[in-house]
């Protein structure tokens, strides 16, 4: 894609003000890192506070009194009984009981009418608006909110640099948000993230995105962490990058996120199915898939990459990694990958193929460095 | 000119006429970002010019290194091994990767001079 072509978030010209590297992703030109380094960035988000831009994520709002219904339809969790103010994390299934996008929907107050605010994978957006408005678009309005920028402020001081701003933030706990005056912007602000580190993630409207972030960075606690730093984070704290750990081919079963479908959407639960590819991932549920996604600790020092091939200790095939670093704070090669089950137990050692070399690898439980939510 | 440099962002410095220094430039270690680990090349063994002798990976992604000059490896840099962040903080120096004995000191010749390197530069 050429650069022409690319969009760009409200926070573009602040990101080249900072001396970014900005590569294109999900269409858009976004900061994969600054001066610092992904190395100092990724500390910076475990020691004390970094923030991102995230803004090329997709919001979408979706209001009436038979949303949630409506919502849950289309992915295996619990929506209507999600409380208002609480958030939680979702899936969008296929027919074929795949994965077509990951997200996280908010029930918000009753300011807002008890509406729900959804955030998609920027590469999914577009699709994920068609299939709402598709299929439950005369249950409820689907409203994409293009205009509304989103930062995200992760790390263990990322609350003392936002209560700073708006002191009413430190009451959320994790997976729970609220409306807030930050610095004259009116915010939505969630107590969540992408990282494995207590943070908020901020939706603002664009035009106001600039100068918070810069108020934000004004913080001393604050230093900008590019898309690089995001993916170690992620990555070391087990948590999926759609498209890549997760996809179409892969039901929520495979992938390890049955802690995500709650039980009355499960069989023998109140309102169990009436989800695409129920029957596959109910079947999946009673039994065991054939693979699973795990995470694998590098015995050695080389780094193993997505697409490796993974092998057992006589050479035969059983799985491929998905995705893998060297993680920066676990200081060791880390990754996911897809194991058949009969491998995939902790413990297990399984070899990955890297340049002919192959690596001994361990199945370790996730995540490789220890959430640190603000649960209250 | 004792220091040359190739297409896939190497440089060799030839001043000691024993072996010649390779490592990679300013600019290949500020596009790969943080390296974490080198794989350098087998001591004593000959590799041709163009031949993959070691990979530099860093936090994104990984590299291969290239034979810049036909010759026999003689030493390779083991504090690098060590502490891969060498190549960031001091490419040209204290970062190099390996020394090789240049046999064909025409291949030497043929690489880029500086400003064709810089030229080069300009291109990306």
């Amino acid at each position: 894609m050429s650069a022409e072509t690319l969009k760009n978030t409200p926070l573009h010209e602040l990101h080249v003000e900072l001396g970014a590297k900005m590569v294109p992703f999900a269409g858009y030109d976004m900061p994969v890192s600054y001066p610092s380094g992904i190395l100092a960035e990724h500390r910076q988000c475990r020691e004390s506070a970094a923030l991102f831009d995230v803004s090329h994520m997709g919001q979408v709002r979706l209001a009436g009194d038979g949303a949630a219904k409506a919502l849950e339809s289309l992915v295996p969790m619990d929506v209507v009984d999600l409380a208002p103010g609480k958030q939680r994390y979702a899936l969008f299934t296929s027919e074929h009981g795949g994965i077509l996008d990951d997200l996280m929907i908010t029930r918000r107050g009753a300011e807002f009418g008890g509406d729900l605010l959804l955030v998609v994978n920027a590469a999914c957006k577009d699709a994920d608006t068609r299939h709402l408005v598709t299929h439950i678009g005369h249950r409820c309005v689907v409203q994409p909110l293009p205009q509304r920028a989103l930062l995200a402020l992760q790390g263990p001081k990322a609350v003392a640099a936002l209560a700073r701003l708006a002191p009413g933030v430190a009451a959320l706990t994790f997976m729970s948000g609220a409306r807030f005056d930050i610095a004259g912007a009116d915010c939505f602000v969630t107590r969540s993230g992408y990282t494995g580190e207590d943070g908020f993630e901020i939706s603002v409207d664009d035009d106001r995105a600039a100068g918070l972030a810069r108020q934000l960075l004004a913080q001393p606690e604050v230093k900008p962490a590019g898309l690089g730093a995001r993916d170690t984070l992620r990555l070391e704290a087990g948590l999926c990058l759609y498209g890549h750990d997760i996809d179409d081919k892969t039901t929520p079963v495979e992938a390890g996120l049955t802690w995500a479908i709650q039980k009355v959407r499960r069989p023998g639960g109140a309102r169990a199915g009436h989800y695409p590819g129920a029957a596959v991932i109910e079947s999946q549920l009673a039994g065991a898939p054939g693979y699973k996604r795990v995470g694998l600790l590098g015995l050695e020092k080389l780094p193993v990459r997505e697409g490796a091939k993974l092998s057992d200790a006589k050479g035969h095939a059983v799985g491929r990694v998905t995705s893998g670093t060297l993680g920066p704070t676990v200081g060791k090669p880390i990754a996911m990958a897809y194991l058949a089950s009969n491998h995939a137990a902790a413990g297990s050692e399984v070899y990955a193929d890297v340049r002919g070399k192959p690596q001994p690898m361990r199945v370790v439980a996730l995540p490789f460095s220890p959430h640190r939510y603000h649960r209250g | 000119m004792t220091t040359m440099f190739t297409p896939d962002h190497e440089w060799i410095n030839i001043e000691d006429h024993e072996a010649a220094v390779v490592g990679i430039t300013l600019h290949a270690q500020d596009a790969l970002g943080d390296v974490v680990f080198v794989d350098l090349p087998e001591v004593g063994r000959t590799y041709k010019k163009g031949e993959v002798v070691g990979v530099v990976e860093s936090v994104k992604a990984a590299a291969d290194v290239y034979m810049p000059v036909e010759g026999e490896v003689v030493e390779v840099n083991e504090a690098l091994r060590a502490d891969p962040s060498l190549a960031n903080k001091d490419p040209m120096g204290e970062g190099w990767f390996f020394k090789v004995h240049v046999t064909h000191m025409e291949q030497f010749d043929e690489l880029m001079d500086p400003p064709a390197y810089d030229k080069l530069l300009t291109t990306l």
